[in-house]
């Protein structure tokens, strides 16, 4: 198929832009005044002695001059090898792993709950363009998108946790309850409703615009007549003909912002007190723990190319022209 | 800034309310047993071994599993806790230590001598921060029997600074756990192996630790908790949230937001207090770098001190009941060190100000400005933030123009301690329970480059260092205090550096704790009487 070749060159050409992101965020860091062990001295309130404070440099890789860093972890990275992390005492690796399934989870539970109902809510505003249901939806959406995150998840924190108690006000799951099967779901599932819902509602407002925009501007092509002189109905109309060329727009939003997602939802996650990348990479740099934070990099990097890549193959599916382009 | 004012005021009122609860009556009541303590626990350290760092994040946790040889009772002295009794001699060479017999390790394996010999030798006087220091001369430790420690020292050791020290300096590992390992990477670093009232259960790392009751413990039918849990929240206004919606009971070392402390401390079902706190006072610095001309004649530094009115700061930033104007180096809840007789101060007096600057030659250029500083604030702690700004507008006030240069906590140790690239730092500096510990450093003189909270300064003053060294190894009680007295005058008159304001932590607890709060460093204690009442 035309559109594999097409995304494997895609796939090819993103090695170089991975290798430029490492090691720009490499000398980016070295930038930032002060090093992992003086991250570390800060949090032991000093009183550290100069052989001390030299041994923990050597322990941490330091005293070898910047080219020789990157060097030693390009060489690592080559043999797929993180490195070990400063605050962690354990390879990156794990700890990225240890970290994934919540970011997953937030990360998939919002996109999902903000690309439902940004379709559904996108597709009534069109219908009902400038009718009372449009100004609602596009003025709630206009205010999610304009409320800062931490606030409104500080907010469902006041109501639902503190004054109503129906829900959890932080954590993964409940601590040391022991829960297992199906209990444990319930409770990991009550414990991300509110992380989920703000983290979602930006991305909803965002994604109900497109939707609204995209629907009316489809709606008004020629085949959409055609279609209407055919005879059909209109809810034909929309869910066959229009939603599926209209949906374009959205997805290639989603391709751009699973990257963002993995790495912006520090906000959240510290609200919320979930074990998420977003917070280990704010760690990594506010510790300067260079491996940990190089190793999020790379996982994201990874992560962006491989969205990008099913997105262009849902592309072909959406609209077989783009497959059968310039062949 | 107006919001955190009107805020603080509110917490004085509140503290204020909470002192004539009758406390009396919660006394009376028999204690429960059961029932799980839950901690806010703000910073991740990256180990929970106190035997190897020295730092209320790793108290919060490891002083609940891991004991020291001696622990500080309610009021404030050297109170048996590994270590039953001690006895120096009369040349301060020799302390010896009889331990607690019958104390078992969490894994079974009994405690004795060879574990504190171990623990000395190889991570108090080579690993622990201050310990190196308390330590330099400890020579060796003899175990005559499995429950006598003899620590033999090179020079002097006074047993009053020994005895201070070790509460946050001496607790033990095991020896059959470390021996032979790689120190800093065993396992046990994160998951510790202690004598204390908690046994290590679990550490989720960004999520929770917990530990539940020692059933052998050597205090008999101690502790009453089952559990505790520590969870890790690191926004502060998240914290608030879960300690009102009841999944936090305790928040220690004013980690929340004052604005916070000071609604909860309103709220009947809270205490927000100084209370168990007295054991970790400091003192706001305000840090001269003297390789810069100007600073380093004595008029302007003096001239600086007089144009800050710090109790007009203390009043409207911060609060009169956790809050004082500093007077040296040794803050007053010292008792044992803090000086008898007045010392040098600079009261605000902005005239007096002005005319030192004139006489020092610095004269109002364009727009009234006689020079510029750069002020580098280090980041932990609402209060230096809002002093840095203090600060800046008081010296606007006589000609003097302040940039504040914000830097993360890596960055401001690197940039004011390594590379010097400086004017003025303000930070804390925290007295621990003697000046020998971590007080004197910021005035002697031959750290090494890069060592944070030392003189860094640029300064270096003889009879200072005479003062200090021979204050060191001085082991009349009596005259150790006026040596000390000598520092801090030494240190004010000469103004090496400013303590303006003395703090004490805020804690903040649910009503329901029982026992809490009841020794000077309760937050880093072993909690083997705390309970939760129903």
């Amino acid at each position: 198929m035309r559109i594999l070749s097409l995304a494997g060159r895609r796939l090819a050409a993103s090695l170089p832009s991975l290798l430029i992101i490492l090691i720009g965020v490499f000398l980016l860091l070295q930038l930032a005044p002060g090093d992992t062990v003086d991250a570390l001295l800060a949090q032991m309130g000093g009183g550290g002695d100069a052989a001390t404070t030299a041994e923990l440099r050597r322990f941490y890789g330091l005293d070898v001059s910047v080219p020789v860093q990157l060097g030693n972890y390009l060489w690592r990275l080559v043999r797929l090898d993180l490195g070990f992390s400063a605050i962690y005492g354990k390879p990156v690796s794990t700890v990225i792993l240890e970290r994934l399934p919540a970011t997953l989870l937030l990360m998939s539970a919002s996109l999902s709950f903000a690309f439902f109902f940004g379709l559904l809510f996108g597709v009534i505003a069109a219908r009902r363009v400038n009718g009372w249901q449009d100004s609602v939806i596009s003025t709630l959406g206009l205010l999610f998108y304009a409320t800062p995150s931490f606030w409104f998840g500080l907010m469902a924190i006041v109501l639902f946790s503190v004054h109503l108690q129906w829900l959890p006000a932080g954590g993964m799951e409940s601590i040391g309850e022991g829960f297992t099967g199906f209990t444990r779901v319930m409770d990991i599932a009550s414990h991300f409703v509110l992380p989920t819902l703000t983290l979602g509602l930006i991305f909803l407002a965002i994604y109900l615009r497109i939707m609204r925009a995209s629907m009316l501007e489809v709606l008004t092509l020629d085949f959409v007549r055609t279609a209407r002189a055919k005879g059909l109905d209109e809810t034909r109309i929309i869910t066959r003909h229009v939603l599926r060329n209209a949906m374009l727009p959205m997805v290639t939003l989603i391709g751009l912002q699973a990257g963002t997602m993995l790495g912006g939802s520090v906000v959240v996650e510290s609200v919320f007190s979930l074990p998420g990348l977003g917070r280990l990479a704010y760690e990594a740099v506010v510790q300067r723990d260079l491996n940990t934070l190089l190793g999020i990099v790379f996982i994201s990097a990874l992560l962006v190319i491989a969205v990008n890549f099913l997105v262009d193959l849902l592309y072909a599916r959406l609209d077989p022209r783009i497959a059968r382009e310039g062949s | 800034m107006e919001l955190t004012r009107r805020a603080a005021m509110l917490t004085s009122a509140a503290i204020a309310a909470s002192v004539n609860l009758p406390e009396a009556a919660l006394a009376q009541e028999t204690p429960r047993r059961g029932g799980v303590m839950t901690v806010h626990f703000a910073t991740e350290q990256r180990i929970l071994n106190p035997s190897l760092q020295a730092s209320t994040g790793v108290y919060i946790v490891g002083g609940k599993i891991q004991e020291p040889l001696v622990d500080l009772d309610a009021a404030g002295n050297p109170a048996p806790c590994l270590a039953e009794s001690w006895e120096s001699s009369a040349d301060g060479l020799t302390i010896t230590f009889k331990l607690r017999q019958g104390v078992t390790w969490h894994d079974g394996r009994p405690f004795t001598s060879a574990d504190v010999q171990f623990t000395a030798m190889e991570m108090w006087k080579k690993i622990l921060n201050y310990g190196t220091a308390v330590q330099l001369f400890l020579e060796a430790v003899e175990t005559p029997d499995a429950y006598t420690a003899v620590f033999k020292y090179s020079k002097p050791m006074p047993l009053g600074l020994l005895l201070r020290a070790l509460p946050d300096l001496g607790y033990v590992s095991p020896k059959h756990i470390y021996e032979g390992t790689d120190i800093r990477q065993n396992p046990a670093n994160t998951a510790p192996i202690g004598t204390g009232p908690f046994k290590f259960v679990q550490y989720e790392r960004g999520q929770f630790i917990i530990a539940e009751r020692n059933p052998n413990y050597w205090r008999p039918n101690l502790p009453y908790l089952d559990r505790v849990v520590w969870r890790v929240i690191s926004d502060r206004s998240a914290a608030a949230a879960q300690m009102e919606a009841g999944q936090i009971l305790y928040s220690p070392f004013s980690s929340l937001a004052l604005s916070d402390l000071a609604r909860l401390g309103r709220d009947p079902r809270f205490e927000v207090t100084t209370k168990g706190n007295e054991g970790n006072p400091r003192t706001n610095t305000l840090e001269f770098n003297f390789r810069n001309p100007i600073l380093a004649d004595i008029r302007v530094r003096k001239a600086l001190a007089h144009a800050i009115n710090i109790p007009f700061f203390i009043e409207n930033f911060l609060s009169p009941e956790y809050a004082k104007l500093g007077t040296g180096p040794i803050p007053s809840v010292s008792t044992d060190f803090y000086p008898t007789t007045p010392m040098p101060q600079y009261p605000y007096d902005k005239a007096a100000a002005i005319r030192l600057l004139t006489e020092a030659g610095h004269r109002p250029g364009a727009g009234g400005v006689r020079f510029t500083l750069r002020l580098t604030p280090a980041p932990w702690g609402e209060d230096i933030g809002l002093f840095s700004t203090f600060i800046q507008q008081s010296l606007g006030e006589v000609g003097i123009r302040v940039e504040i240069v914000r830097l993360d906590a890596a960055g401001f140790l690197r940039t004011v301690y390594n590379d010097w690239n400086f004017d003025l730092a303000t930070g804390w500096h925290q007295y621990r329970n003697d000046p020998a510990v971590s007080t004197t450093v910021w005035y002697r003189t031959g750290s090494p480059r890069g060592a944070p909270w030392t003189n860094q300064y640029g300064v270096a003053d003889a009879e200072m260092d005479a003062i200090i060294d021979s204050a060191a190894t001085e082991l009349d009680p009596v005259r150790r205090k006026a040596r000390y007295a000598d520092f801090v005058r030494r240190g004010n008159s000469e103004l090496l550096l400013w303590n303006p304001v003395e703090q004490l932590f805020l804690s903040a607890f649910s009503r329901k704790l029982r026992n809490h709060a009841n020794t000077p460093r309760w937050g880093s204690s072993s909690w083997h009487d705390l309970w939760i009442a129903p």
